[in-house]
Parts: structure tokens; sequence; C-alpha cells
């Protein structure tokens, strides 16, 4: 099984990426779930594949021969609400811009890096009022 | 009563005006206490440094690269030592006066006194990286000294042309200055082999870099012109920094390589030229100059310019000579600095033409003017004189071409010697000018004090040599040589070739004098003529430069994100790709793989049809719901492989992901609204992301063709029931194992609401109106208080069973949101009880106090501490346990719930 989820999270890389070099950042935004899901594919598939058994111990402590892997089970739990967290502050964020920016469109988001010609004219301004 | 408080009130007001206005002197004095004490500790370690006993302390800094902060004082350091702090007390001084009442008076103090520890510690260094570090400290200390008019742009752009000059030397230096370590083995100057750097392969290089900085630095042709533009510092920074130290510490490093360096053709021949021709063009371009100033920087051009001459011999004449000069150089230097300060500042000018006849008005000043001006010119029975009588004889003992440096000497001489005129003669002597201000005096003893004694010094050394050339001038030549050598000073060395020179000297430089008019016409159309100047390739160079960065910052970084991330990922991919190559990694999968599942498959291809239509619909809707299939599809996969805890929770985040996605994208244009790539783009962007999709399955089957290492997994499995009384490993991994890790985790969490709620704050807070719909609004109320029942339950087994306080935090979170859609926020609000944000850091805080609480009881933090309530051991029974583990998980559960209802609740209310 493990090729099969190798290369399904290749797919889902691919698909991820393309949306994260969208212009619209709802669309990156979706492409950031899906990216997160990819990767803990990539962390399970990563740790080897057991048929259903949880890794809990039995009795005394044993666990189970055949029981599935758990430092990767541990890891992921705390990566999905890790990016859960991320997806919820990029959520905010871009309602946030949304009303101030009036727009989701990333080439329109110039504040910081002004095109050059936008940035002149702003120099020019500041030393007119300086 | 009330005129009695107006009148004690007066005076004090004035008094502390005064201050005020005396605060510049009173610094200045505070300023020359350090240097003060510098120079008599150094002067204290005197004889012992002169027996050829040097003084070492070092202190380890980075062992592991062979680092060490390690000072050695040996004559040469204990020479420039002294120079550095014994000017330094007479600088401070004078500056306290020259510039009282400036409104950055206590700045000027700090980068000073920041200066001349950094030159300090260059000069007493022994470590290769020491040095450098001090090297630098003092570029960048003289270039906040070069730039302190700041307000002036050709200031600042002359700070930073020497910033970058000398910065970039010093760059080089440090490679050279490795390169010599990793030849010898020791980053200890002292202990540094010259025969195995001199039989390097890389000694030409070696010599190149150290050479750069040195020049670079101490103002070598070509690098020379910085120096005369520095002059925009105010003049007590000339004066110390442009005549005693900070140009002198090339030369000095120069003299302290030359042991391990000196002696090879393409040192010698590059300090021989370099040295003469900086030497001449120093003294050719002073004459030239109008500005007193300007011409003072020129002749520290030239006499730098001598002193690199100098030391491209290894014989100990021409090291004593450049010893001897090097003092002689700095005491009428400093003195002249001094002098041209005190007539700008009195007499309101320092344009040579302006400037005639103020002998009479400021006879103290023209005093100390003329007793420097006899030494720099070189008359007897000034030191002056000695030093060139040495310099002769130096030159003449040179290796490479000794008689044309002899010749570029008397040359430059010459040109000292009408520049001594033009400054000694000129401004004080002859009729005063009608230009100059009202009544000029002589300035304030604190401003002479220092101008007078180093001059008279000049004059005290040239009568009674023997005072320094045992004590300070031997020791450093042996320190420069390697070996012993005796120096002896003498004003008569009877009649020799170097007496003869010196008479042609006077000769030709009292002609250059008389006739300086036709002279300094000459010069200029000579110049004038010349097709390159040092100047001009500086600002070519810095020119080229800035288009060079405005070139690729507008390939790399245009402003648009889109850009950014495929530069990013194009890189990456490249990267791992030839990683993957290079290192034969690439694998592919056994044929006829056995585990292959029916069902798996099945469920992969449905996460891939989710993918597929959420990058190609348009409509937001669909792209919320087949995201839940993709999350819900990767569930059951993480299911299938006996992960429970995390397909509970990718169920659960699910969920809300979707809820979320739904409040939010309401709020957002629809997908259709914003431009889409242009199809060159779209095409580009997908090759990109089809590689980089590819390149992670590659990895990925590399990965799985490598054994597996199960060890950290056995280590948790064995110990998670005997030591932390857990069964289910995963929970155990995250409380108790790794629970700092779990901490930081939930730390980002709660940050992520607290910041969503700033952000969201400040929006219009016009309640959203709750979903009309009776069988919803009745069910819910039930429903939520199910799910927080089954929250609980969730978060207390789920130390032994699947569960756990994130799985826990997630239902109840997922209950109140329910509430929250059905009721509105504020009943959603009032069930909860208390602020959101306050819910996560109270959270936040409980988990910390219970690892703090495992580090308290003695044990490493987050440790956890277990107490069993009515166990019967007897029996197998361990009774009902009580954990800070427990505690944990609640802290855990309460950051989780908190910090998605923060967003949530902040989500719903936004307008």
């Amino acid at each position: 099984m493990e090729p099969w989820l190798a290369i399904l999270t290749g797919l889902l890389t691919a698909c991820a990426l393309y949306l994260v070099m969208c212009r619209n950042l709802v669309r990156i935004v979706l492409g950031t779930v899906l990216l997160a899901h990819a990767i803990n594919l990539a962390v399970l598939t990563s740790g080897r594949l057991t048929r259903a058994i949880p890794p809990i111990a039995q009795g005394e402590g044993g666990v189970p021969e055949t029981a599935a892997n758990a430092l990767p089970q541990a890891l992921i739990l705390t990566a999905i609400v890790i990016s859960f967290g991320l997806l919820m502050s990029v959520l905010v964020l871009a309602v946030r811009l949304r009303r101030v920016l009036g727009t989701v469109d990333t080439d329109r988001f110039r504040a910081a890096e002004p095109p050059p010609d936008v940035a002149a004219a702003e120099d020019e301004h500041r030393r007119h009022e300086a | 009563m009330g005129n009695g408080t107006l009148e004690t009130a007066a005076p004090t007001e004035a008094r502390s005006r005064n201050r005020f206005r005396d605060g510049g002197r009173w610094m200045g004095f505070a300023s020359a206490v350090p240097p003060a004490l510098v120079a008599a500790w150094l002067l204290s370690l005197l004889p012992r440094v002169s027996e050829g006993r040097p003084v070492l302390w070092a202190v380890d800094w980075a062992p592991t690269l062979g680092v060490s902060l390690a000072f050695r004082i040996d004559g040469l350091a204990l020479l420039f030592g002294l120079l550095v702090s014994g000017i330094g007390v007479v600088i401070m001084l004078y500056a306290g006066s020259y510039l009282k009442g400036h409104v950055h008076l206590g700045r000027f103090f700090l980068y000073m006194t920041a200066f001349m520890f950094s030159m300090l510690g260059l000069v007493l260094a022994d470590d290769a990286v020491a040095l450098f570090v001090f090297w630098e400290l003092t570029t960048v200390t003289s270039f906040l000294l070069i730039g302190f008019t700041h307000t002036d742009p050709k200031s600042r752009r002359n700070a930073l042309q020497a910033l970058l000059l000398t910065g970039g030397g010093g760059l080089a230096l440090l490679a050279g200055l490795l390169l010599m370590g990793l030849e010898s083995g020791t980053l200890r100057l002292s202990a540094m082999d010259p025969v195995l750097i001199q039989g390097s392969a890389l000694l030409p290089g070696i010599i190149v870099l150290v050479l750069l900085g040195c020049f670079t630095k101490s103002a070598q042709f070509p690098f020379h012109f910085w120096l005369p533009n520095a002059m925009s510092a105010p003049t007590p920074v000339s004066a110390y920094l442009h005549s005693a130290t900070m140009v002198k510490a090339g030369i000095y490093l120069l003299a302290r390589l030359s042991p391990t360096l000196g002696g090879d053709p393409l040192w010698v021949w590059s300090l021989t030229v370099a040295g003469a021709l900086t030497a001449v063009i120093g003294a050719a371009w002073a004459l030239r100059q109008t500005d007193l100033k300007q011409m003072l920087a020129w002749t520290t051009v030239m006499a730098l310019g001598a002193l690199t001459l100098l030391l491209a011999g290894s014989a100990p004449i021409s090291l004593a000579a450049a010893m001897t000069f090097l003092v002689v150089h700095a005491l009428y230097k400093a003195t002249l600095f001094m002098v041209v300060g005190i007539l700008d500042h009195e007499a309101g000018t320092r344009e040579r033409d302006k400037l005639a006849g103020l002998a009479r008005a400021m006879p103290l000043t023209a005093a100390a003017a003329v007793l420097a001006a006899f030494s720099m010119g070189g008359f007897p029975p000034f030191l002056g004189f000695i030093g060139k009588e040495l310099k002769y004889e130096g030159a003449l003992a040179l290796v490479a071409a000794p008689g044309v440096a002899a010749f570029g000497l008397v040359l430059a001489s010459a040109g000292m010697v009408a520049v001594a005129g033009m400054i000694a003669i000129d401004p004080f002597f002859g009729r005063q000018r009608k230009s100059v201000s009202a009544r000029p005096h002589d300035p304030p003893k604190s401003m002479l004090a220092g101008p007078l004694l180093l001059a008279g010094l000049g004059l005290a050394f040239g009568l009674a040599p023997g005072v320094i050339s045992g004590p300070l001038v031997q020791p450093a030549v042996t320190s420069v040589l390697g070996g012993p050598a005796t120096v002896k000073l003498a004003l008569w060395h009877g009649i020799n070739l170097p007496l003869v020179l010196s008479i042609a000297t006077f000769t030709l430089g009292v002609l250059f004098y008389i006739f300086r008019t036709p002279v300094v016409a000459g010069l200029n159309a000579f110049v004038g003529r010349l097709p390159m100047t040092g100047e001009r390739a500086y600002d070519g160079w810095l020119a080229g430069l800035k288009a060079l960065a405005a070139w690729q910052t507008r390939i790399l970084q245009g402003g648009h994100l889109r850009v950014y991330m495929a530069t990013t990922l194009g890189a990456v991919v490249a990267l791992t790709l030839f990683t993957l190559f290079w290192a034969d990694a690439l694998a592919l999968p056994a044929a006829g793989s056995p585990s292959l599942s029916i069902l798996g498959v099945t469920v992969a291809v449905t996460a891939a049809a989710g993918a597929a239509i959420v990058v190609t619909t348009r409509s937001r809707l669909a792209a919320i719901g087949a995201l839940g299939i993709v999350g819900t599809a990767v569930a059951v996969l993480f299911l299938m492989h006996g992960a429970v805890d995390v397909a509970t929770t990718q169920f659960l985040v699910e969920t809300l992901v979707v809820v979320l996605l739904a409040a939010a994208l309401v709020r957002l244009p629809r997908l259709t609204q914003t431009p889409r790539r242009n199809r060159r783009a779209r095409l580009r962007d997908g090759i990109l992301s089809v590689g980089a999709g590819l390149t992670v399955t590659l990895v990925m089957l590399a990965v799985l063709a490598e054994p597996f290492d199960r060890r950290v997994t056995d280590f948790f499995e064995a110990a998670a029931w005997p030591e932390a009384f857990g069964r289910n490993i995963v929970n155990v991994i995250l409380v108790d194992f790794r629970a700092l890790d779990t901490f930081g985790e939930i730390a980002v969490v709660a940050v992520a609401g607290m910041g969503a709620y700033a952000l969201l704050k400040g929006g219009m807070a016009v309640p959203k109106q709750p979903i009309e719909s009776l069988i919803l609004r009745t069910a819910t109320r039930g429903l939520a208080a199910l799910l927080a029942v089954f929250a609980v339950f969730m978060l207390l087994r789920g130390h032994n069973d699947p569960g756990g306080g994130f799985i826990a935090g997630l239902i109840a979170a997922t209950g109140f949101t329910l509430l929250a859609l059905a009721h509105g926020v504020g009943l959603a609000r009032q069930a909860l009880g208390g602020a959101p944000r306050i819910v996560a850091l109270s959270g936040l805080g409980i988990a910390l106090l219970s690892g703090l609480a495992g580090a308290l009881a003695g044990g490493a933090p987050f440790e956890g501490l277990w107490l069993f309530l009515g166990g019967d051991p007897a029996a197998g029974d361990k009774g009902i346990p009580l954990s800070t583990v427990l505690v944990f998980d609640i802290g855990v559960f309460l950051v989780v719930v908190g910090s998605v209802l923060a967003i949530v609740f902040g989500l719903e209310e936004e307008a």
C-alpha cells in the first residue's frame, strides 16, 4: 500500500502547490489545506503501514507485535491541530484583508513592495511634505 | 516669599545653563581618563616588554574552532598601544573644548571611546579572529565618526565610501587570516610557523588577501582616495583616526605579519610599488590643496606610503626607520590637525589663501605649528630629522629597486618641506587678511595643551633620541624582525649618502615652496589630463553595483507573491532532484507489492478526485465540499492503518474546517471575481507543481526503500505503561514523553486564536441572524450538551484509550459552534461562561503550571507526577490515578476550545 500512498501524496502536493501559486487568496488558502493533508500522509507512510491495529498496550504493558507505529501518529496529531490553527489564522487574515484592501487578489497586495513608479511618486510626496 | 523664590530660581537656571555650556570640557576631561589609565598601565609594562618578555592573556572563545580571545603585548603592540592611548588622552581633552555645546556631544565621546578600545584590541590581539573582529569594530566606529555630521549628504557619502572600502578589505583580510590559520594549524599569530606558510601553495593567495585588507585600511594606492574624503569628520576625529590610529592599522598588520609573510617577492614588490606610488601621489596632491585640512590628509597618505615602502624590507635599518617615522609622524600630524582645527575654530576658515599674519594674535598656536612643521619638514634637531635620515638609509637598504625607492622618498619629502611651509608660515606670518573673523585669539588651555605637548615632544625626542630608541623603537623592531636587533638613534651620522639626500631634499623643498604657485598650476594641469582617478572608479563601481542589485531585485522581488512562490518552489525542486540523482537514491517499489488493498486504493482515488475538483472548480461551495471529501478520505486512510486517534482528530477538524470555511467564504468574493493568471503563467505553474509532486513521490519511494529504524517507537512502547502509566502510546507521547513539544504546539494554537481575536475585534459587530429552523434549534441544545459531556469523557479516558485533550477540545468546540450557528453567538458565549481567549490563555497557563510542577518536584520540566488513591496492590489494582499529566491534558483541552471558538465567534460576528 505504501507506493500507492506515495503517489497520492505526490498528487495532493501537485494540486496544493498549483493552488498556492494562484492570484486569488482564497484558492491559496484551499491549497494550504491540501498541502497539510499531503504532508500528514507522507509522515504516516514514512513510518510504514500496518493493518488496523492501534498502538494501545494490552495487559501489563505489551503492545501487539503488529500494532501500528505510534510515533508518526503523535507527530501527525499535533500537525493536524497546528495546520488547523494556521488555516483559522489565514482565513481571518483574508477576511480582514478584504475589509481593508477591498480585494483578495494577491497581485494587488503591494503596500510593502509598491511598483517602482508608485514608490517613486510616494518618495516625491514625502520629500514635498518634509 | 514669592520674591525670594524667584531670586533663588534665577541663579540656578543660569548655573544649569552654564554647566550645559561647560559640559563639553567636563566630558572631555572624563573621556580622557580611560586612555590615560591605559597609557599608564602600558608604560608600567615597558621595562618587562623591552627585556623581551611579552605579556600574555587569553580566554577561550570558541574552543571547538580554536578561536580564543588572546592578547599578547610585545614591543610592536606596546608601541602602537602607547600611541593610541597617549594621543587619545590629548585628543579627548582637545575635543571637549572644540565641540563644546554640540548637541550630540555624548554620542561623540561614546563613538570616540568605542573606537579607541577597538583600536587597542586590534593592536594587542594575538588571535587572528579576535584581531579581525577588532579590525571591523574600528571600521564601524570610524564610519560613525566620519558620518558624525549626518545631516550633510556629503559627509554620509564619505562615511559610506570609507565603510565599503575598508569593510570590503576587511573581508579579504579575514579570508587571508583564516587561510594562514589553516596552513599553519593555529590561529595564534605569534605561533604561526613562517616555514609552513612560506612553503604553502596558497601563499600568493594569502598575500593578496592580506594586502587587500591592509592597503584599503591604510589608504594605499589605488585605494588612497577615501582618506582625504574622510576629512568630513570633525577635526578631532581626523587628528586621531587619520593621523595616529586607524589608518595605521594596516601598517600595524603589515609589520605584525612581516616575520610570517615578509621576504616573499610578491610581498616585497607589492609593498615597494604601492608604497612608493602612494608616497609620491600623496605629496603631489597635498601641494594642490587650498584647504589646510585636505592638505594634511594628503600628507598622511604620503606618510602611509613611506611606511609601507619601508616595511617591504627586512633589513633592521628599514624597520627601525619605519618604527621611528611612525612616532615622528604621529606627533607632528596630530599637532598640525589640531592647529588647523584651532584656526578653523578661532579664525573662522581653513582656506590657505584667506589666512595670514595670525602669529601676533595667536602666538601659542603659531609656536605649536612651527615646532610641528620643523619636525614634518625634517629639520635638525627635531625627531623628524632623525626619522628622515633613517628613512633614506632604510630605503637604500631595500631589496627591490632601492635607488628608485630613495628617489621617490626624496621627491615626497621635498613636498613635505613645502607643505610644512604652507601650513606653518603662510597662515601665521605676513600681513593679516580682512576675511578672517574680527578678533582671532589663542584657544583655551585645554585645546592648546595637546598640540604644544606633542610638538614639544617632537623637539625633545630629537635632542634626546635615547629616550625612545632603547625602550620603544628597539623592542618594536625586534618584534617585526622576529629576532634581536639593536637600534641607536642619533642626530649626527657623519657625512654619508643619507645626509647628501637630506640636503637635496631641503633645497628641492625650499624651491617648491618659493615657486609654489607655478608648481601647483603645473600639477593641476597634469591631474586634469588623467584618464581615470580612484574617485571616479569608485563611483562607477558603486553605480554598477546598484544597477546589478536593481536588476536582480526586479527579477526576484517584483512584488508578486506567486512569483516568489514559483521561484522558491523551482529552486527546491531542482535542488532536491539534483540531490536524488547525485546520491543515486532513486528507488522503485518491488514489483507485485503484496499489501495492495482494494479498499485502500479506492479511498486514495477518491482523495485524488476530490483534490482535482478543488483545483478545477469555480464555485466556492463545490470547493468546500471537495475539500471535505479529501479530508474525510485521508481520515479513512488513517483509520485503516491503525491511527485511531489521528483519524478521530481528522474527522473532527474536517467538520470544523467546513463550518469555518463556509463562515469565512461568504464574506469573501466569489472565486470567479479575481482575475486568473494568464495562460503562460498557468502552464508554468502547472509544470512546476507537477514536477514538485513527482519529486515528493520520488523522495518518498527513496525513503521507503531504506531499511526501517523502529528504535524510538520501541522505546515508547516499552516505557509507556511501566513508566508513564498509560496504555494509549500516542497520547502518552503527547502529554508525557514529548510534553514540552506539545506545550509549544498549543502555544501556537493559542497565538492563532489571539491573533484572530485581535484582527477581528475592530469589525462592525452586527450580530448575524441565526439560522431559522425549529428542528435545528431544538435538536442543537440537546446535542451540544451531549457533546460537552462526551468531550469530558474523551478527555479522561485519553491516557489509556483513544481520546485525549486535542480530541476532547475539538468535540467541545464543535458543540459550541453548533450552538452559535443555531442560536446565535450570544447564547454560545453565555454557555461558555467566559471570553474564548481567556479560556485559551487559562489552558496555556494550566499546562505550564503542570509542567513546572514536575520540575519543582526535582524532575525534569513536564515530567509527570502521579498519585494513586485507594489502590490495592495485591489485587493488581492501582486505584484511581491522579497526575500532573492529566492536568496538562486539561490545559491542552482548554487551549483548543478557546482558540477555535475565538475564531468561530469572531467570524460569525463579522459583518
